[in-house]
């Protein structure tokens, strides 16, 4: 199961720090719909290829990929836009989503997993005030990016099995017998590895400010 | 927040995930996808709070660049696209669910589970993703009801149903939400 649409590459626009990247994308999507002119947006969608293809020197089929899973919804909106609006009008609004989607693309494929999830534990510090720790912000999200193979291989264990006896339990009969035991054994085993973090510390975090300290190491 | 509440949060975070390798159907600009049974469980397993986070969660690995959702897609570009409502509704989905099923939880059964599942999981859905469908792709209200709202309603009712059904098994066995204190007290 491949994880993650990040392309590593040296490039300047990779060094540039994630949440810089992301004040671009966030500045670049009000720029876009406070002037919808066609000089601006083609500019734009201009500038986001030059970035992502030239100085990212990232594969123009990453970005294709991205674009392609929009481009039957970019048609029908360029039509229903010609049709009823006018031709201008359909440019600019078709223009504009895709050089937003392409944006988007550079900056999720010229950006770590983990640079990302740096930003976020840095943009939830001021949750510290309400008794929010960052640090548990990343262990929560570690936690699923492991669970989540585990889970595509239970749920594969279980169709190879099925198979195996010659069909599938389908229907509400497969809920009981199946898709409900399972939902439990995954509860019981998030469960059992929330037990092992905390027997291993995860929950001796200094505790935000206000709250208790932790008993003292007999 | 104890450990295990994050563990259980990652857990169907990672569920919703999963959901998301079932194929979807395609029909006009937003897809049926087996991901929205995922948010309506991790309501009504998990209830408010914690089904918030957990939908919360598989947003924000979403936006960082895993390819989770049913389409294969995913980066910060779906949250600039069409369907970029209905995602932001999906944590308030699992709250309104969760919150519903807190509410009726001493007398939880597959009926009652519909109706949470029913109000949480689709008209908020509904109620926040066609609006935000309309203003994205210029299109008047009505249309928007027409491609983004009456094609799901068979494939939801469906979903609610099956995530009741699975919710109200699950009450039974393991309980994750406990009784509200004061429905206790009233007794």
């Amino acid at each position: 199961m491949t994880l993650a649409l990040y392309v590593p590459r040296r490039s300047a626009v990779h060094r540039v720090p994630a949440g810089g990247k992301l004040l671009a994308l966030a500045a670049l999507a009000v720029l876009l719909f406070v002037v919808p002119t066609l000089p601006v947006v083609g500019a734009a969608l201009l500038a986001v290829l030059a970035v992502g293809l030239g100085a990212a020197r990232l594969p123009a089929a990453a970005l294709a990929r991205q674009a392609r899973t929009v481009r039957w919804w970019l048609a029908g909106l360029f039509v229903f836009h010609a049709l009823f609006s006018d031709l201008p009008t359909a440019a600019v609004t078709v223009l504009r989503l895709l050089t937003l989607v392409l944006a988007a693309a550079v900056v999720t494929a010229t950006t770590r997993v983990t640079e990302m999830v740096a930003v976020i534990e840095r943009l939830c510090a001021p949750l510290r005030v309400v008794g929010v720790r960052p640090a548990r912000i990343g262990l929560v999200i570690s936690m699923a990016l492991r669970f989540i193979p585990v889970l595509a291989e239970r749920a594969d264990r279980i169709r190879e099995a099925q198979a195996a006896r010659g069909g599938s339990a389908r229907g509400i009969r497969g809920l009981r017998t199946t898709v409900t035991p399972l939902l439990v054994q995954l509860l019981q085993m998030a469960h059992t590895v929330s037990e092992a973090l905390d027997a291993r510390g995860a929950d001796d975090v200094p505790p935000a400010r206000g709250r208790r300290s932790p008993a003292p190491a007999a | 927040m104890k450990t295990r509440d994050l563990a259980h949060i990652a857990l169907f975070a990672a569920i919703i995930a999963v959901l998301g390798t079932l194929p979807a159907v395609n029909i006009g600009p937003v897809p049926i996808t087996a991901q929205t049974l995922g948010v309506m469980l991790a309501g009504s397993v998990l209830g408010a709070r914690r089904g918030f986070l957990a939908v919360l969660l598989f947003l924000v690995l979403v936006a960082i660049g895993l390819p989770l959702l049913a389409s294969g897609t995913g980066g910060l570009t779906v949250f600039a696209g069409p369907t970029a409502g209905y995602l932001f509704s999906w944590p308030v989905a699992a709250a309104v669910t969760g919150w519903l099923t807190e509410r009726l939880w001493a007398r939880y059964n597959v009926a009652w589970g519909v109706l949470c599942n029913v109000v949480g999981g689709m008209v908020v859905i509904y109620l926040i993703g066609v609006p935000v469908l309309a203003a994205v792709a210029n299109l008047s209200l009505g249309e928007a009801i027409v491609s983004g709202a009456l094609p799901f309603l068979p494939g939801d009712a469906v979903k609610a149903f099956i995530a009741a059904a699975i919710a109200a098994q699950v009450r039974r066995s393991y309980p994750v939400i406990e009784r509200p204190q004061r429905a206790v007290a009233a007794r």
